[in-house]
């Protein structure tokens, strides 16, 4: 049976910073994530071998919840970059495109988008994480949470942020609004305007 | 404090009833530690309980008493339940904090003593042994998937002594034992398992956090607690 793996980050441990720290970036992939994927295998391997009901919906929260942790870090690695602002890459930075003018039509600006992503993820009320999604369909962006780990299922996932403790408490204590105010300059656009052009082309699933 | 929690525990809805429809708004306050940040070390670090205390706790507070404010305020059941979740989450934040300060002490101070008496016998009755209370305790609240509260809780139903846990900030008052059947539990011990109880000094490790933080449980509330519940 194939085994989930780490998947590996696209830069090195210390490329997101001063945004996201070195130490924050070696304990959440190696550490965090690593858990996600042994568990999940884990999981995985003791629901192949179950042969009642009884026993599988035993295994469901462990799915569920390492399977979405999976699934949530391997898209975060690929929606961060390292900055443009420190020279080091293009994170940060959205493109003129169909992406930037959907967000500026449907938030007003992109100042606007900012500041609604922000304070919904905020209003997290324990571990989770904001996204910015787009219905296939329609085209429509939306900015929603997810709770836990639970992955982001109502819409096609642009831009997940992680507020989990873990993901910025080392370095910015309990001011989560630091955090999220730094983040910023490390998003990847061009990856979630690849996705966002995927979910769009029309393609019949 | 106790007092909280017995409310809480007894009567949420007169509880709710008589803070929320006070004309003049009830004010929280964080209440103080009877220790010094550092005095839990080095089980618990200073850093951990000054930021736990002044800015985690005090945030709940704030919201709390900002909460209670806009419902004083509000005239439509519309209104009123845009505040719910506002109350439940920062109430309960605010109840579970207070709670965890107390049933916390430092070694010196009889942090980490369990001694002869009704909690250690409840426990050895239920648990079989005070090691094994700590194995399965340290288990089930590892096991919490998010953020959330570990309890040893009093059932007044079954007379026993059970393992519960929470989600978020959710107080006990019906705790999940794991059964599809919620009772009603009083809170015994709590532990808070929220990355930021633990993270700057244990990192990812939550284990090493379960295991330390029995050095400082404070028995002797816990004892206090379980001879009021069975009362």
């Amino acid at each position: 049976m194939s085994q989930h793996t780490l998947p590996e980050l696209p830069y090195p441990y210390d490329a997101l910073e001063p945004f996201i720290s070195r130490q924050i970036m070696e304990l959440h992939h190696k550490k965090h994530h690593q858990t996600y994927v042994n568990a999940l295998n884990a999981a995985e391997q003791a629901y192949a071998k179950a042969s009642t009901p009884k026993e599988r919906i035993a295994l469901q929260a462990a799915l569920k919840f390492n399977g979405g942790g999976h699934i949530n870090h391997s898209l975060f690695w690929k929606n961060l970059a390292p900055s443009k602002s420190e020279g080091k890459g293009n994170g940060g930075v959205i493109a003129d495109g169909a992406l930037k003018n959907a967000i500026t039509q449907t938030f007003g600006s992109f100042e606007n988008f900012q500041q609604q992503f922000t304070t919904a993820t905020l209003g997290i009320q324990g571990s989770g994480w904001g996204w910015l999604g787009v219905d296939p369909k329609t085209g429509r962006l939306e900015i929603t949470t997810t709770a836990n780990q639970d992955p982001l299922l109502t819409s096609v996932p642009l831009v997940g942020v992680d507020i989990w403790e873990h993901a910025f408490y080392l370095q910015y204590l309990n001011v989560k609004a630091d955090y999220l105010k730094a983040i910023w300059s490390v998003i990847n656009w061009e990856e979630a305007e690849k996705r966002f052009t995927e979910a769009t082309s029309g393609a019949r699933l | 404090m106790f007092a909280i929690a017995r409310s809480a525990v007894r009567s949420r809805a007169s509880a709710a009833r008589f803070s929320l429809t006070a004309t003049a708004a009830s004010i929280h306050t964080l209440p103080k530690l009877d220790y010094a940040y550092d005095a839990l070390e080095p089980h618990i670090s200073g850093e951990i309980m000054q930021l736990h205390h002044t800015k985690h706790h005090q945030t709940y507070v704030n919201g709390l008493n900002a909460a209670e404010e806009a419902y004083a305020k509000t005239e439509t059941p519309k209104e009123r339940i845009k505040l719910q979740a506002a109350l439940k989450f920062n109430g309960g934040g605010h109840i579970n904090h207070s709670l965890f300060w107390k049933n916390l002490a430092p070694t010196n101070a009889g942090g980490g003593a369990l001694e002869a008496g009704p909690l250690k016998e409840a426990i050895d009755r239920d648990f079989g042994s005070f090691d094994k209370l700590k194995e399965k305790m340290n288990a089930t609240t590892a096991a919490i998937q998010g953020s959330g509260w570990g309890w040893l809780g009093y059932n007044n139903a079954t007379k026993k002594l059970e393992i519960v846990t929470t989600a978020n900030q959710d107080p006990l008052l019906t705790g999940l034992t794991g059964m599809p059947r919620r009772t009603a539990h009083a809170p015994i011990i709590g532990i808070d398992i929220w990355e930021h109880a633990f993270y700057l000094q244990y990192k990812n490790v939550k284990p090493d956090y379960l295991k330390a933080i029995w050095n400082v449980v404070n028995f002797k509330e816990a004892e206090k607690r379980l001879v009021e519940a069975t009362q």
